[in-house]
């Protein structure tokens, strides 16, 4: 798609500087301050609603953090919730995109429905959810189950982190469609004409050939949706509130309870040094896999 | 192309327009129950008679049309300012690249992978410092720094598919730098522009983490409203419902027309 373009006439000089400055400047200040400050924080003893507590506290902060079993609960669940969410969404999304790439009467239609939950924001998704459709007694869930003659599950009180993970999937899975669907539509038709041809079934076909030519594809939505799941919040927020007990309290919550509800400056900063060092393991990947595509 | 068996071409109708009932059945039950009393609303009958009541209880709070207001000012602002301090930065890596291009767009990316929670409590105690806390103003610079990268990088794709020879022309009939841009590239590439813009408007509009931990009241925007409808005596679901199809609606519409564009910049051009 994109022509190459030719580098502007030598001789003549183009100072981009005062162009390209200011979106530098401030990406500059927006990434080195706030980290710096977090980093400085986790090392301080530094509560908001005790001024006594100050000093330097060294890596007490940290040792406190790691001998807390509510933090391994809640990394625990935040890599449930990750993992979980991905498996449905890519695998799922993988599936739909193939579908989606059939023709069938009314597809297009079809699909601006389908990719509808995507542009739903977290406060709404999450309360439509929880009450409308989860909740035991007035929910839809519930009334199927009652009239099906089953019992209703009171999802929240039974199966906390499965309900946030079902929201959450559900946000998520159309963004999965609409990127392998993107993916899908690039693949050389003659190819898999060519494969039917040699006697190769519709399994074989999307083993053989549309996986492998959406391997890219699938690696960049697991990472673009990692680096957004790790930091899965407002769902949370206004569902469970990270209960019941510590059973839907990921990394993201955990940091923000120790800071605005406890006012643990230092601990608060602490995790997030740890989502910070998460994130990029994973950003790393993702950088050069689009580094590897990046044209200049 | 190949002709298919009737049965199949029934049976892949069926799965597509299945998999869209499934997924977009929770806000078709939203709009359902918008559209009910309180009583029936908690009841799952679909034969009832269509109110506005629940609409018209959302309106006639006098705080909704406060948040409603926030969240275009914020998304707006938002956007506008991603935008002019992108389309200069996009217009140079585009068109003046130099051997640091490569590297500046890939950091520019880098700078979106800092979790938003890792940073939180040294933005909350700058902005406490500052006078920002709860203030449009301190949303919209921060949704401006969160999406810069993708404007970018969007409006980066977008600019690289015009020739540079038909800027080079106008460079020849003596056009400085700005009329070249706002007279020659913008019109070439107001559809990507546009869609760019959009985005960046979905992903303002949508924002949950921010919203709700920077902003309390003054400029809380839709999100903060909706959490608002959380607490237990708040639960009435028409109203609920009434008051979450009309913060969706409108961002819906946009989302199904940038849809396209949406992939190259949810995905930084890696996908195509």
């Amino acid at each position: 798609m994109s022509t190459p373009s030719t580098a502007p006439a030598k001789g003549r000089r183009f100072n981009g500087l005062p162009l390209i400055g200011p979106s530098v400047t401030v990406l500059l200040i927006w990434m080195i301050v706030p980290l710096v400050m977090t980093v400085w924080f986790s090392l301080q003893r530094y509560n908001l609603l005790d001024p006594t507590v100050t000093g330097f506290a060294g890596i007490d902060n940290y040792e406190f953090l790691v001998t807390d079993p509510d933090f391994w609960a809640s990394l625990a669940n935040t890599l449930i919730l990750v993992g979980s969410v991905l498996a449905i969404t890519v695998v799922g999304g993988t599936l739909l995109a193939v579908l989606f790439d059939q023709p069938f009467p009314g597809r297009d239609v079809a699909r601006l429905f389908a990719i509808a939950p995507f542009f739903v924001m977290p406060t709404v998704a999450a309360l439509i959810w929880k009450n409308l459709m989860m909740h035991p007694i007035y929910g839809v869930f519930g009334a199927a189950a009652r009239a099906l003659g089953l019992p209703a599950v009171d999802w929240f009180a039974d199966h906390p982190l499965l309900s946030v993970i079902l929201i959450v999937s559900w946000e998520w899975l159309p963004f999965a469609l609409l990127i392998l669907l993107t993916a899908v539509q690039s693949l050389d038709r003659e190819q898999l004409e060519a494969a039917r041809m040699d006697g190769a079934g519709a399994v074989a076909q999307f083993v053989y050939i549309v996986l492998p030519h959406l391997s890219r594809a699938i690696s960049v939505v697991v990472m673009i949706e990692t680096i957004f799941l790790l930091t899965v919040f407002a769902e949370i927020y206004v569902t469970t509130a990270g209960g019941p007990g510590n059973a839907t309290t990921n990394l993201a919550f955990l940091i923000y309870a120790r800071a605005l509800l406890q006012y643990d400056v230092g601990g608060a900063s602490a995790g997030g040094v740890v989502a910070i060092v998460l994130a990029n393991i994973v950003a790393f990947f993702l950088v050069r896999t689009i580094a590897r595509r990046l044209e200049v | 192309m190949v002709k298919q068996s009737l049965s199949r071409r029934i049976g892949i109708a069926v799965l597509g327009w299945g998999a869209a009932f499934v997924l977009f059945f929770p806000l078709l039950w939203m709009l359902l129950t918008s559209l009910k009393s309180e009583p029936e609303a908690v009841t799952p009958s679909i034969a009832f008679t269509p109110t506005l009541q629940a609409y018209g209880d959302v309106l006639a709070r006098a705080d909704y049309l406060a948040f409603a207001l926030n969240s275009v000012i914020i998304a707006i602002g938002g956007t506008v300012l991603a935008l002019a301090l992108a389309i200069p930065a996009a217009y140079v890596m585009a068109f003046h690249p130099t051997k640091r291009t490569r590297s500046t767009l890939l950091w520019m990316l880098s700078t979106k992978m800092l979790p938003s929670v890792g940073v939180l409590v040294p933005i909350y105690l700058l902005f406490r410092t500052l006078g920002l806390l709860d203030t449009r103003i301190g949303l919209i610079l921060v949704y401006t720094l969160m999406n810069l990268p993708i404007v970018v990088w969007m409006l980066f794709t977008f600019f690289k598919e015009v020739p540079n020879d038909i800027l080079e022309a106008g460079r020849m009939d003596g056009a400085r730098t700005g009329a070249e841009v706002w007279h020659l590239l913008l019109p070439l590439t107001l559809p990507g522009v546009a869609s760019t813009g959009l985005l960046s408007l979905i992903l303002c509009w949508n924002e949950a983490f921010w919203s709700l931990n920077l902003t309390s009241s003054a400029a809380a925007p839709l999100t903060a409203f909706i959490a608002s409808f959380s607490s237990p005596q708040g639960l009435f679901f028409a109203k609920l419902s009434a008051a979450s199809t009309v913060a969706v609606a409108p961002i819906l519409v946009f989302g199904w027309l940038s849809q396209r564009q949406l992939v190259r910049g949810l995905t930084f051009g890696a996908v195509k």
